[in-house]
């Protein structure tokens, strides 16, 4: 019977993992190495700017252990969501890695780039033809605002990385990603069941997260036959419990027991798990239900404004005890300022008061929203339409806010305590997430583009 | 009376997707998770009131073979918008922590 062991890197190829973890659990005669690159966690600020999250030199010498243990044991690496996003310049920061990695290193092997951006008037045709519908909670997207919005991406399911596998690519980066699809793509071509493959993909997907304890990150492997997995990490102070593999399942999903991926959906309510060791895990049990149509997600970023900020702290305890009223009144003062300097609405920027020691971590949610500790952590968060406007109401809402009078104190004061000179930093552009849509598709490989290349 | 948290090994938020929060409650062992789940305390009415949300919108999951309390619910303001305070979701659990649970 044949068997299939996966090997997941680590959680995100920028965290990294030990050297020796990975070279010792190739040896042991893994088929693949996957990495998943990406999510969309961060926010909408990596899609939308097109720049990569992790660090370059970090993300090369992962890649570059990767790449030369796979190379010397003849086989591939998969790589999904690329630079984080996966959009056209994150796919191309990533090759240009590989590139170099090859040219320095005298390695010479196919590399496959799979190309997940999807062109704004293609994706306003699809939308068209009705074939974009939304997930729910989903933004309002229209015609008009795809060709608004800054970048959409696709997120590929397993079989344009089977296509990039069957055309004999040893190192496939691609785009945006399914992280299940990245370790699930070679075992199905293999002939392991979708149930089986899929369902140790979401476990394999975070590398070493779903053991009983991570002391640091590091990577997973799987292996994977005709009647289900075992999950055992190549680390040898690792373990892997029932517990912690069940538990994983848990991970960032809104649902526990149904994982919806292109072309069906992995049910695990009646999932097993059972300890085979103090460290493995073998597991049996989930089902696929395909889908009745081949979706594919669509993500996509539009612009929001530019940001400006100052931060300062409060330690005066007469406006503490007052600073609803107190930052009430400052935005009444600061409307009418900016108004008379800058010709602008109110509608015409945000300013919000976020202030830590109140309800800056969850702000309308919050519960206890009034001071209750000796100061308060202050951040002027101005948004306008360009980085000039926000650069320019800053100075008046710092500089009003410093010396905003309250009545116990009579003559001039000083509110805010400024850590820094000067008191505030541009932030750039800000963007939000205009889709949580999905495309339907004739053909699952269709809107992605693959490009072979012999290095 | 005691807090939620004397009764969990593990209380988290997290975005699912940017669009949605997801809360993983955690328990000790079979007797805390029997406690609190007796007690009423914990349940979808208390999340929508908590999070502002309507009951509709919150999924709530009881697994017992984890020992565990899944609840999902829409996000009040999208990842990374504007308005967000907290772009992982790694936060709004905070209120849960503290929860008084009455036990018989």
């Amino acid at each position: 019977m044949k068997k299939i062991k996966a090997l997941s890197a680590t959680g995100n190829l920028s965290t990294g993992f030990r050297e020796e973890t990975l070279v010792s659990a190739v040896q042991q005669g893994a088929h693949f190495i996957g990495c998943d690159a990406g999510t969309t966690d961060s926010g909408p600020y990596y899609l939308g700017s097109g720049k990569p999250r992790g660090p370059r030199d970090g993300t090369k010498r992962n890649l570059r252990i990767m790449i030369r243990e796979a190379l010397n044991a003849r086989i591939p690496v998969i790589i999904g969501s690329a630079g984080h996003a996966g959009g056209t310049p994150h796919l191309n920061w990533t090759l240009d890695i590989v590139r170099e990695l090859a040219r320095e290193n005298s390695w010479h092997f196919k590399l496959a780039s799979i190309d997940s951006e999807i062109p704004k008037n293609l994706l306003a045709a699809a939308f068209r033809e009705g074939r974009i519908t939304p997930l729910c909670p989903a933004p309002d997207l229209q015609e008009t605002s795809i060709h608004q919005a800054e970048r959409f991406v696709a997120m590929m399911g397993i079989e344009p990385i089977q296509c990039a596998l069957n055309s004999g690519a040893q190192v496939v980066i691609a785009g945006r990603c399914s992280d299940v699809a990245i370790y699930a793509a070679l075992p199905v071509l293999e002939g392991i069941p979708k149930h089986i493959a899929f369902h140790a993909g979401k476990i394999l997907e975070c590398g070493s997260a779903a053991v009983a304890q991570r002391f640091y990150p590091d990577c997973m492997a799987a292996e994977l036959d005709q009647d289900g997995f075992t999950m055992e990490p190549p680390n040898p102070t690792f373990r892997c419990t029932p517990q912690s593999i069940a538990a994983h399942n848990l991970y960032e999903n809104s649902d526990p027991f149904h994982l919806i991926e292109s072309g069906g959906t992995v049910d695990t309510t009646s999932a097993k798990y059972e300890a085979i060791s103090d460290r493995a895990v073998r597991v049996t049990g989930a089902r696929f239900i395909p889908a009745e149509k081949y979706t594919v997600k669509i993500e996509g970023a539009a612009l929001a404004g530019y940001r400006s900020i100052v931060v300062a702290g409060i330690r005066d305890p007469l406006i503490l005890r007052q600073l609803d009223t107190f930052l009430g009144g400052l935005r009444t003062v600061l409307e009418r300022k900016i108004a008379d300097s800058l010709k602008l609405n109110p509608g015409d920027y945000t300013l919000q008061f976020r202030v830590y020691g109140a309800n800056g971590s969850l702000g309308q949610l919050e519960p206890c929203p009034h001071v209750e500790g000796h100061e308060v952590g202050l951040i002027f968060d101005v948004v306008a339409a360009s980085q000039s406007l926000a650069q320019d109401i800053l100075p008046i809402v710092w500089h009003t806010g410093l010396h905003h009078p309250i009545p116990e104190h009579q003559g001039l004061i000083s509110n805010l305590a400024f850590p820094f000179s000067p008191p505030g930093a541009d932030m750039g552009p800000v963007y939000r997430f205009c889709a949580n849509h999905v495309w339907h598709l004739d053909d699952p490989c269709k809107p992605f583009r693959m490009t072979l290349e012999n290095l | 009376m005691r807090e939620l948290w004397q009764f969990t090994k593990l209380i988290r938020s997290k975005n699912a997707g940017p669009f949605e929060l997801t809360f993983d409650i955690m328990f000790k062992d079979e007797n805390c998770f029997r406690e609190v789940m007796a007690s009423g305390k914990l349940s979808p009415e208390l999340i929508a009131q908590l999070y502002k949300v309507n009951l509709k919108q919150v999924k709530f999951f009881v697994i017992e073979s984890l020992l565990t309390v899944k609840i999902s619910i829409p996000r009040p303001v999208f990842s990374g918008d504007v308005g967000d305070t907290d772009v992982y979701g790694g936060q709004f659990h905070g209120p849960l922590v503290q929860l008084q649970v009455e036990t018989g």
